[in-house]
């Protein structure tokens, strides 16, 4: 049972990760209908700006994290006026191959800086409480805290901030929404920063639960947000909440009860039965095609 | 319009296009001399080793985009799971030309197991088309996705093709001629699937699948086939990769490859044969080019889709086509539209 409780407490922490990453793709597909391929790679920058400021400048918890997402958040904002822009009346596959194309880049670019696997410092002391047979460390409990709380701030701007309203409506109706006033180039690029900042937040935490960064990390981690995103419904931030936390506990799972390397194996196919049998996600609304 | 008139229409056109007349030509010709050049390198081996490597890659990316462009491009589907269904080609063709065939035939017996790779891919291939009666855009994305995720973990997990180490001891059978030839084929049939009845419906299934299901368009057996023929032909390019390399392993299909092939697709532009052919040679080419750069290249690579995506998201050849894929009788029937819309503006000034 003990063992139980620890694999959930594991699930939870890796499932509030991926829940953070997959925020920030379904928040730019709900308002540009775009699935921004080099958020993985934006999370994994964030990490090494983690690296970066914890070994170089020597700084402390909490402004790592801060100045971190806020560096993600503006190369998110850049890449959004430079890449995607121009593409916005273009076809979608057109978006989606130059956010294929701008994540390349990310990791060479980062590989080609710093071709080895790097550290990241333990900026926090680790301490272990134990409660019977079970063992819960701070950084876990950090982790699932801070990524809980970042997840009800965005819940509030979404749902009760005048800007959270602009979103919504963009993502209801791009046509008539600027006839409204509504300023959407500030919106979208708003939409990135919030959404790539959180995308550097869980890079830092996962460079934190996970030290040792190298520039793929974030090829595989953001493929399995994106998938996240999709099983809760792309689109929708509760949904992609949700579907964070269910393939976090589902790869847990696996690795507990199977041999560790079934693991992406198990969590793949019962996300193809998943889709099979939800075919829009768990949140997601069936968008019938009119005819 | 009657038969006799598109008949007269395609010999006016004839007379006006001289080269059109000798079109026909071509194409034995340009084959003919590939595969002589292609044989004769192989024998007198005139042809630098190195070079020869880049060409035979060149070959296994045209076929790999020329299939992926047939449900990207032409079907409107989003599939990225391209690589896994090559790995499926090039474990089954290496099993067979290491393990099964008996000693000293695997040279005669190698289209056999190319064949065979090809087959296992597309009998795969069947099974992933299934969910895209139901799932499409995003979601179906998911389905390849996990679908070549699943590849590479079984293939991880089996210990007897050596698991996550990889396989070796295969020869190096992949000649220049079978490169050009199965190249040539997969061009061929691709072209031709697409200018054929069953073409129009892949087509129509991209323009509005509600629309051409109406139209009675049997939209489920069109994506059948569609996805069996590509898959075919990504079990086919694993299969000479992996015996031009003479080693595989899982990770060289993982989404990395994927998206590879994806690149290569979208740089030439989608729903054409001849920019799947460019895009494979300029991508594979570039690369070798850009190769005393070391790390660098892989930096300049994207910087640079991304900026031909910005200025032409189409691709090189998006939608279009040259006139040496296009048959005669759409030449015509082109020409004619024009012909009338000219007639039409002449009428009403």
């Amino acid at each position: 049972m003990a063992y139980l409780f620890q694999q959930a407490l594991n699930a939870l922490q890796l499932g509030s990760i991926y829940a953070l990453i997959a925020l920030g793709y379904t928040m730019v597909y709900g308002i540009l209908t775009m699935i921004n391929f080099a958020h993985g790679d934006l999370f994994m920058v964030g990490a090494f700006f983690c690296f970066l400021l914890a070994v170089y400048l020597k700084l402390s918890f909490v402004p790592t994290l801060l100045l971190s997402m806020l560096g993600v958040a503006c190369l998110g904002v850049i890449i959004e006026r430079l890449a995607y822009k121009p593409l916005r009346a273009a076809p979608r596959v057109s978006a989606i191959i130059t956010a294929l194309g701008v994540g390349l880049f990310l990791e060479n670019f980062t590989l080609a800086l710093s071709p080895y696997p790097k550290h990241i410092p333990p900026l926090l002391t680790n301490t272990t409480w134990a409660i019977g047979s079970l063992s819960i460390s701070s950084l876990q409990v950090l982790v699932i805290a801070l990524s809980l709380i970042l997840m009800l701030i965005l819940d509030f701007v979404v749902q009760r901030t005048k800007a959270g309203m602009a979103m919504r409506a963009i993502s209801w109706d791009k046509t008539i929404v600027p006839l409204m006033g509504v300023p959407v180039n500030k919106i979208i690029s708003l939409t990135f920063a919030i959404g790539t900042g959180l995308g550097g937040a869980a890079g830092v935490m996962y460079g934190l639960a996970y030290p040792v960064i190298d520039p793929y990390m974030g090829i595989m981690v953001g493929w399995k947000a994106f998938i996240c995103a999709v099983v809760g419904g792309i689109g929708n931030v509760r949904g992609a909440m949700i579907g964070g936390f269910i393939l976090g506990a589902v790869e847990i799972l696996v690795a507990a009860f199977f041999p560790s390397t079934y693991r992406d194996f198990v969590a793949f196919t019962l996300l193809l039965v998943l889709l099979i049998l939800r075919p829009y996600g768990i949140l997601g609304k069936p968008q019938p095609q009119k005819v | 319009m009657s038969m006799t008139k598109i008949k007269a229409a395609g010999t006016a056109l004839l007379n006006q296009w001289r080269f059109l007349a000798g079109l026909k030509y071509f194409w034995p010709v340009f084959l003919a001399a590939g595969l002589a050049f292609c044989i004769a390198a192989d024998v007198y081996d005139f042809v630098d080793l190195y070079l020869q490597l880049i060409i035979i890659y060149v070959g296994i990316n045209i076929i790999l985009t020329a299939s992926l462009n047939l449900i990207n491009g032409y079907m409107g589907e989003f599939s990225v799971g391209h690589a896994g269904f090559m790995a499926i080609g090039a474990y089954i063709a290496s099993i067979l030309t290491v393990y099964v065939f008996p000693q000293n035939t695997a040279g005669i017996l190698f289209p056999a197991a190319i064949l065979a790779g090809g087959m296992g891919a597309a009998l795969v291939g069947f099974l992933v088309a299934i969910p895209s009666f139901k799932t499409r855009g995003d979601y179906l994305a998911i389905v390849t996705l996990a679908f070549g995720m699943i590849v590479k973990s079984i293939l991880e997990n089996i210990d007897a093709v050596g698991g996550p180490r990889g396989l070796l001891g295969m020869e190096k059978l992949t000649t220049l001629p079978w490169v050009f030839f199965w190249t040539a084929l997969c061009v061929w049939v691709i072209r031709n699937l697409v200018y054929s009845n069953f073409g129009r419906g892949v087509l129509s299934i991209r323009e509005d699948e509600i629309a051409s299901d109406l139209m009675g368009v049997n939209t489920r057996q069109v994506k059948i086939i569609a996805f069996v023929v590509s898959s075919f032909f990504a079990g086919i390019a694993g299969g000479l990769f992996a015996h031009a390399l003479q080693f595989i392993n899982p990770r060289m299909f993982d989404i990395l490859k994927s998206t590879d092939i994806l690149i290569m697709v979208y740089l030439g532009g989608i729903g054409s044969i001849a920019g799947s052919i460019l895009g494979a040679v300029i991508y594979t080419v570039l690369l070798e080019i850009l190769r005393p750069l070391g790390v660098w290249r892989m930096v300049f690579m994207p910087l640079m889709l991304v900026l031909l995506m910005i200025y032409r998201p189409r691709g090189i050849m998006g939608m279009r086509e040259i006139r040496l894929f296009t048959p005669l009788r759409d030449l015509v029937t082109e020409k004619l539209w024009r012909q009338k819309k000219k007639e039409a503006s002449d009428a009403s000034p």
